[in-house]
């Protein structure tokens, strides 16, 4: 009996998602025109991108991981609160702030940032807190930004800032609040020119979900998660190190570089390994070696030549 | 509720606590079985390992409120004290299994290297270690054997109690509403045992003034 084969669909027959995505995009944003006029605002948009050489090819963590197990303060401490309670956030329109040491100080609108060639950045993301993800971002080299604006000679740190609005973001309201807002982070100026640091707009070929930092945040896969900063407000140059939020909260825990490193241990747990998220349940997880600057150390251990990286954690 | 517990036939006293144990021990059930099966979001191990420990702390702060609520209201659990404190123990020891064996692999050097270097993890496993203890003394044959003594090393409960508080509140990254809700419960706990006497000593004097003079009411 001839085993059955399934029928081979050619690959450009499929539908891209960002195509079905568009038509029902129209459609949602049609229908809402007509009947009560609902705001698409909340809708993920897709965006066209590039592949980029620099793209892992490790498996996927699941988009319903990416999107549910986040980070982000503003929203709650519970991994699950950004999701849950962002729904209030807006994240248009938008307009991020550059100056400092610029010769071109000037705000970039959302649809602006939008328009630099974007490409897909396929990275590994390691949080302090041992666990790790494989996510599609989209996004284009902070470098490209740096250039339109100029920086001045004198120029040696970037540092970033998260909105704060409390009405929208309620970790950011009530009695206890869990750290100073708003969120701010800060990069070296050669670390943030490096071509992996991207501002990403999207994710899984989308436009980021609220929780994700929406709609504008760094990316910066050889250093942990909480250096990519969320929902960017304002980009300025300087002279000195800016501080950065985990840094001053608690230094013996959390360095201003926060490079991947297994073999600085936080004062908590072990850097050395590592948990995938979303590889299925108790049995499915496995821990792996966590690798140093995750995985990226030849593209980016030169930056670092003769420095002390225990020392400047 | 004393006379309630009265009420209750002797047979179904008993049944009551073995009711607890089976009901207690229904949350360890429920997050195994939606994590063995994939059911529970992002990190499913941490939050099985998080749902055990948290679970710990709830039986050890009830175990501390039967005296509490006996002296004040008057409510009279003390029939399931043992299953309560038994539950917890169980608790912590499925807390520290499921770190050791879905966490950590039974990568011993790890382990051993967590208990050693991280003072939480030190002093989780101290309270953990005297619970055992204490497990292993809460049959009768130990409260004869012991004797009074039984009493001195049960009160090493508050120590547990209070390293149990601790070992949470250090192993988040803030300590948050949820953390600061656990530490005040069993501060609260704690605190009433050295009032305990003199609130007692009044409670007495005051009821033995009504007994003599009735007629004032």
């Amino acid at each position: 009996m001839p085993a059955y084969r399934p029928p081979s669909i050619p690959a450009g027959e499929i539908t891209p998602e960002s195509i079905f995505l568009n038509r029902r995009h129209f459609l949602a944003g049609a229908a809402g025109l007509l009947a009560l006029g609902v705001s698409s605002r909340s809708l993920a948009r897709p965006l066209q991108s590039t592949e980029s050489p620099f793209s892992t090819d490790e498996k996927l963590t699941p988009e319903s991981d990416v999107t549910a197990y986040n980070n982000f303060y503003e929203f709650g401490l519970g991994k699950g609160d950004p999701k849950a309670r962002s729904g209030k956030f807006k994240p248009t329109p938008w307009a991020v702030k550059v100056d400092g040491l610029v010769s071109k100080p000037r705000e970039f609108g959302l649809e602006e940032l939008l328009s630099f060639p974007l490409e897909e950045r396929i990275y590994r993301m390691r949080c302090v807190e041992a666990w790790s993800m494989v996510i599609p971002w989209t996004g284009f080299p902070l470098a490209a930004l740096l250039d339109t604006v100029e920086p001045l000679g004198s120029a040696r740190y970037v540092a970033f800032e998260t909105v704060v609005r409390p009405e929208e973001m309620p970790g950011q309201s009530g009695f206890f609040q869990p750290l100073d807002w708003p969120y701010v982070e800060g990069l070296r100026l050669d670390e943030a020119r490096h071509p992996l640091t991207i501002l990403a707009l999207g994710l899984y070929g989308k436009t980021l979900p609220n929780q994700n930092g929406a709609p504008v945040r760094l990316v910066v896969p050889w250093k942990y998660g909480f250096k990519g900063i969320k929902s960017i407000v304002r980009i300025t140059l300087t002279e000195k190190q800016p501080p950065a939020t985990w840094n001053i909260t608690a230094p013996n825990e959390y360095g201003f570089y926060a490079n991947v490193n297994p073999e600085v241990d936080h004062p908590r747990w072990s850097q050395a390994s590592e948990t995938r998220i979303g590889e299925g349940g108790f049995f499915g997880a496995n821990r792996r070696p966590t690798l140093p600057f995750n995985g990226y150390e030849q593209e980016v251990s030169g930056i670092y030549a003769g420095m002390d990286l225990k020392a400047n954690f | 509720m004393a006379q309630l517990q009265a009420a209750l036939p002797q047979g179904l006293r008993r049944a009551s606590v073995w009711a607890l144990y089976a009901v207690g021990l229904v949350p360890a059930a429920w997050g195994f079985w939606l994590g063995a099966t994939g059911r529970l979001p992002g990190n499913p191990v941490k939050e099985f390992e998080h749902l055990l420990g948290l679970w710990a702390l709830r039986f050890l702060i009830a175990t501390l409120a039967v005296t509490p609520l006996r002296d004040l209201f008057g409510i009279n659990a003390l029939r399931y004290r043992r299953a309560l404190g038994l539950l917890a123990f169980w608790y912590v020891l499925m807390h520290f299994t499921a770190y050791m064996v879905l966490d950590q692999y039974l990568n011993f050097a790890a382990i051993v290297e967590d208990i050693a270097r991280r003072p939480f993890i030190t002093i989780g496993m101290a309270g953990f270690a005297m619970l055992i203890l204490l497990a292993l003394t809460s049959n009768r044959w130990s409260i004869r054997k012991l004797g009074r003594r039984w009493g001195k090393l049960h009160q090493l409960v508050y120590v547990i109690a209070a390293a149990g508080a601790l070992h949470y509140a250090m192993s988040v990254k803030v300590v948050g509403p949820q953390q600061w809700f656990y530490i005040a419960c069993i501060a609260l706990l704690l605190a009433w045992r050295p009032l305990r006497p003199m609130f007692m000593r009044r409670k007495r004097a005051g009821a033995a003034g009504q007994h003599v003079t009735p007629d004032r009411f």
